[in-house]
């Protein structure tokens, strides 16, 4: 659906089909069931990864599949279209530690750390939020203090998506200025951490309304010592660097959203052909004619937004304003399609037997995570300044 | 004008003594009693049956039936009071008294004979729950097109089909099933009758796993050759679409209650904490880009409720109220769907959990422009109303 508006290479759409070819064989026979159980499969990582899609948008020389931006949202939408859980699983990965890493990183942090990563052995996650800092990310707490050539961290930090798998490359950011001289947003720096290292705690795990096969967790720091080596780029750039890879991180759940809402569309189109009242199929009536023609026309200009900002960002081009406006749009358009698909199912839509209920409540994150929509307007009217 | 005509007519959201000191009672009630199980019942799937008794114990399971029914006496403008109380604390909890009263205690007093008011009504207001059989699996927004059949046998009916979306139908003991005598006769085949739970060849169906109002039970019936004695038929044969479509409207100014009252209760959740939660160094609740969203959602939830209540006075001044009931309820279900909405959304990531109350408010919300006719059923309706 759709596809006649993106002038897609041939590479493109095989790595397309690559991916909607993974995602209905191993993903969405299983969704609704991972979805019940929150459970969140661990060997779909080791899959990904083997196909390449955990290090997508990585050079060659570090294993990745050395992809461009779109054929990256194209694979993430179809991963989406099966399961909005699996989908940010591989989002987070690919657009913000990985990304952190093959920018900012030492070459021996990418070679101990990012080649892995690419090949799917270990599996990323971001470390920004706090319980008390949400929006306000530059409030964060958590803190870092230099011990010999450690780090030692302290401090909670919250709604980290993969955060129960073993073999995880955690981004955390965390202040460095001391308490008594605070920098803002320049006291913060990055680190690489993983769960092996000691102080290293996972905290409580969030019972969430959707996105139930993905786990996200608090991280407990107590005492978290970590090699000075560890450090990313330099001293008080991590929350730079960390601004800089959500504007990818937004594209990917723009890319996300869409996914949620395709599938919503086309369960719903289908019910729409198939489904008797009044003596012929629902989709005779006008009424549900514009809901399908509205949930349509918000998807194809979303898809449209995405893949022009996408291209827009292989160019070279400065994309932090579009990057939000994909976001806020796809997201948006993703409740909106969700919530008709359920309204054209009518009671249906209403029970666990049928998809269009789980497609409702994975969308409603799309409008909160990675800057929830209030903050995407923020920086779009910045930006219209800048 | 004469002065005296807006003073006769006090405002719609203006209380009457009595209007207050009854909410007042079930406010209490709901916030005493029900908010405690809300979280178990969610979990259980499952109204506590104690619950249920105080229901009945306060008269909230006959609110508008007469004393000498073993009702409360009260009006159509009570039950929509005790709805969105008990909505703002829990949307399932409300449908049990909204469906007692609306869907089953009225077409019983309105269409039912002396006889048969006495044998269902007294129980119904004092210690029996009800449920309302009109949707099937294959008729639901065509109501009409159902297929339950009724044969008329010597001393009665005997009854064969399916019913679906059945709301309380775990806990009912008396249905009101809609059956067709003659399918051929299209919807002036369709009769009322009273079943009651242990007639033979009538069960209560699986229970449906649901996005929300998971505490209220929906199931399905079946009916094998079940047979039904002729006292219990409801009204006249082939006139039971008259009673079915009568019955909703008032259903559906009870379902724009429980509307109102899930909005307002996230909402109330909301603003509380907004004024808590600190970013930036400032609660929430002193940034504009906020504040507007709450104060679009207070007005809407404003103008959500004048239409509800409105339709409730309409109703108890004996007024037809198709329009304006159908008008309330697609109007209130939008408006809780978009209310809810927001509210998750206020909450930030903490909304998005089970922790905080708005998740679940949202679900609770989505049932409104499905149940008791989508919203596609509404428009319908007041389309035919404006377009006479």
């Amino acid at each position: 659906m759709f596809d006649a508006l993106l002038p897609l290479t041939e590479t493109q759409r095989e790595i397309q089909r690559l991916a909607r070819d993974f995602a209905r064989e191993h993903i969405a026979p299983f969704a609704a069931e991972w979805d019940r159980d929150q459970h969140f499969e661990p060997s779909l990582v080791g899959k990904m990864g083997e196909l390449g899609f955990l290090g997508m948008l990585l050079p060659e020389t570090y294993d990745g599949l050395g992809l461009d931006a779109s054929s990256y949202l194209l694979a993430l939408e179809e991963i989406a279209a099966a399961d909005a859980s699996a989908a940010v699983m591989m989002s987070v990965h690919n657009s913000l530690p990985t990304q952190m890493l093959l920018n900012w990183g030492s070459d021996a942090q990418k070679e101990r750390y990012l080649k892995p990563m690419a090949r799917g052995e270990m599996l990323g996650a971001f470390a920004l939020s706090e319980p008390d800092a949400g929006s306000d990310a530059a409030g964060l707490r958590c803190q870092a203090v230099r011990d010999g050539d450690h780090w030692v961290l302290n401090g909670t930090k919250a709604w980290i998506t993969s955060g129960t798998y073993d073999k995880l490359v955690v981004l955390v950011m965390a202040r460095t200025d001391s308490p008594d001289a605070r920098r803002g947003s320049k006291g913060i720096s990055a680190f690489v951490v993983t769960p092996d290292m000691p102080g290293f705690g996972v905290g409580k795990k969030e019972n969430k309304l959707g996105l139930r096969a993905s786990p996200t967790v608090q991280l407990v720091f107590d005492n978290l010592r970590v090699p000075a080596e560890n450090l990313l780029g330099q001293e008080g750039q991590g929350f730079a660097y960390a601004m800089q890879s959500l504007d990818h991180g937004r594209l990917g759940i723009a890319a996300q959203s869409i996914g949620i809402g395709r599938a919503a569309l086309e369960a719903a189109r289908d019910y729409a052909d198939q489904r008797r009242q009044f003596g012929q199929p629902i989709r005779s009536f006008q009424a549900i004619q514009f809901k399908l023609a509205d949930m349509a026309t918000r998807l194809a200009a979303a898809r449209a937004t995405l893949h022009a900002t996408a291209a827009a960002k292989e160019r070279g081009e400065r994309v932090t304003q579009y990057s939000s406006i994909c976001k806020l749009f796809a997201s948006e358009t993703a409740m909106f399609v969700a919530d008709e698909a359920v309204q054209i199912f009518g009671g249906y839509g209403y029970v666990k037997e049928y998809p269009v209920e789980k497609y409702l409540r994975d969308a409603k994150v799309t409008e909160i995570y990675e800057g929830t929509s209030e903050i995407q307007r923020v920086v779009i009217a910045r930006e219209l300044y800048v | 004008m004469s002065s005296d005509l807006a003073t006769a007519r006090p405002p719609l959201t203006l209380l009457s003594e009595e209007e207050i000191m009854f909410r007042d009672a079930v406010t209490a009630l709901a916030e005493g009693e029900v908010r405690p199980r809300v979280q178990a019942m969610e979990a259980a799937g499952k109204v506590d049956p104690a619950l249920t008794r105080q229901f009945f114990e306060m008269g909230l399971m006959g609110i508008e039936l007469p004393e000498s029914l073993g009702g409360a006496g009260g009006t159509a403008m009570m039950i929509v009071l005790a709805v969105e109380e008990l909505s703002k604390v829990d949307a399932s909890a409300a449908i049990q008294v909204d469906v007692q009263n609306t869907l089953v205690e009225y077409p019983l007093a309105t269409y039912g004979t002396d006889a048969q008011r006495q044998r269902w009504l007294t129980r119904l207001t004092s210690n029996t729950v009800g449920a309302y059989a009109l949707s099937e699996p294959g008729s639901g927004s065509d109501a009409f097109g159902l297929t339950t059949k009724a044969t008329k046998v010597d001393g009665g009916w005997r009854l064969s089909g399916a019913k679906a979306w059945i709301t309380n139908g775990a806990e009912a003991e008396i249905f009101v099933v809609f059956a067709t005598t003659d399918p051929a006769l299209g919807y002036k085949g369709i009769t009322a009758f009273v079943v009651e739970k242990g007639t033979e060849g009538f069960a209560i169906g699986r229970k449906e796993d649901k996005l929300g109002i998971r505490a209220s039970s929906t199931t399905a019936l079946h009916f094998d050759n079940a047979f039904v004695p002729d006292e219990n038929l409801l009204g006249e044969v082939g006139k039971g679409y008259k009673i079915a479509i009568d019955t909703l409207n008032v259903g559906r100014i009870g379902i724009g209650a429980q509307m109102i009252g899930v909005a307002g209760g996230a909402l109330a959740a909301a603003t509380a904490y907004l004024k808590e939660r600190k970013q930036f160094g400032r609660a929430l609740a002193e940034f504009q880009g906020i504040q507007f969203q709450v104060a679009q959602a207070a007005t809407e939830l404003e103008a959500a409720r004048l239409m509800v209540y409105n339709a409730a006075r309409l109703k108890d001044a004996g007024q037809d109220i198709a329009r304006e009931g159908a008008m309330a309820k697609l109007y209130s279900s939008q408006v809780a769907e978009r209310v809810t909405s927001v509210c998750v959304e206020l909450f930030g990531g903490y909304g998005y959990t089970k922790e905080y109350p708005v998740e679940k408010f949202y679900r609770d919300a989505k049932i409104g422009t499905i149940y008791e006719g989508t919203s596609n059923m509404q428009l319908q309706t007041i389309a035919k109303a404006v377009l006479r």
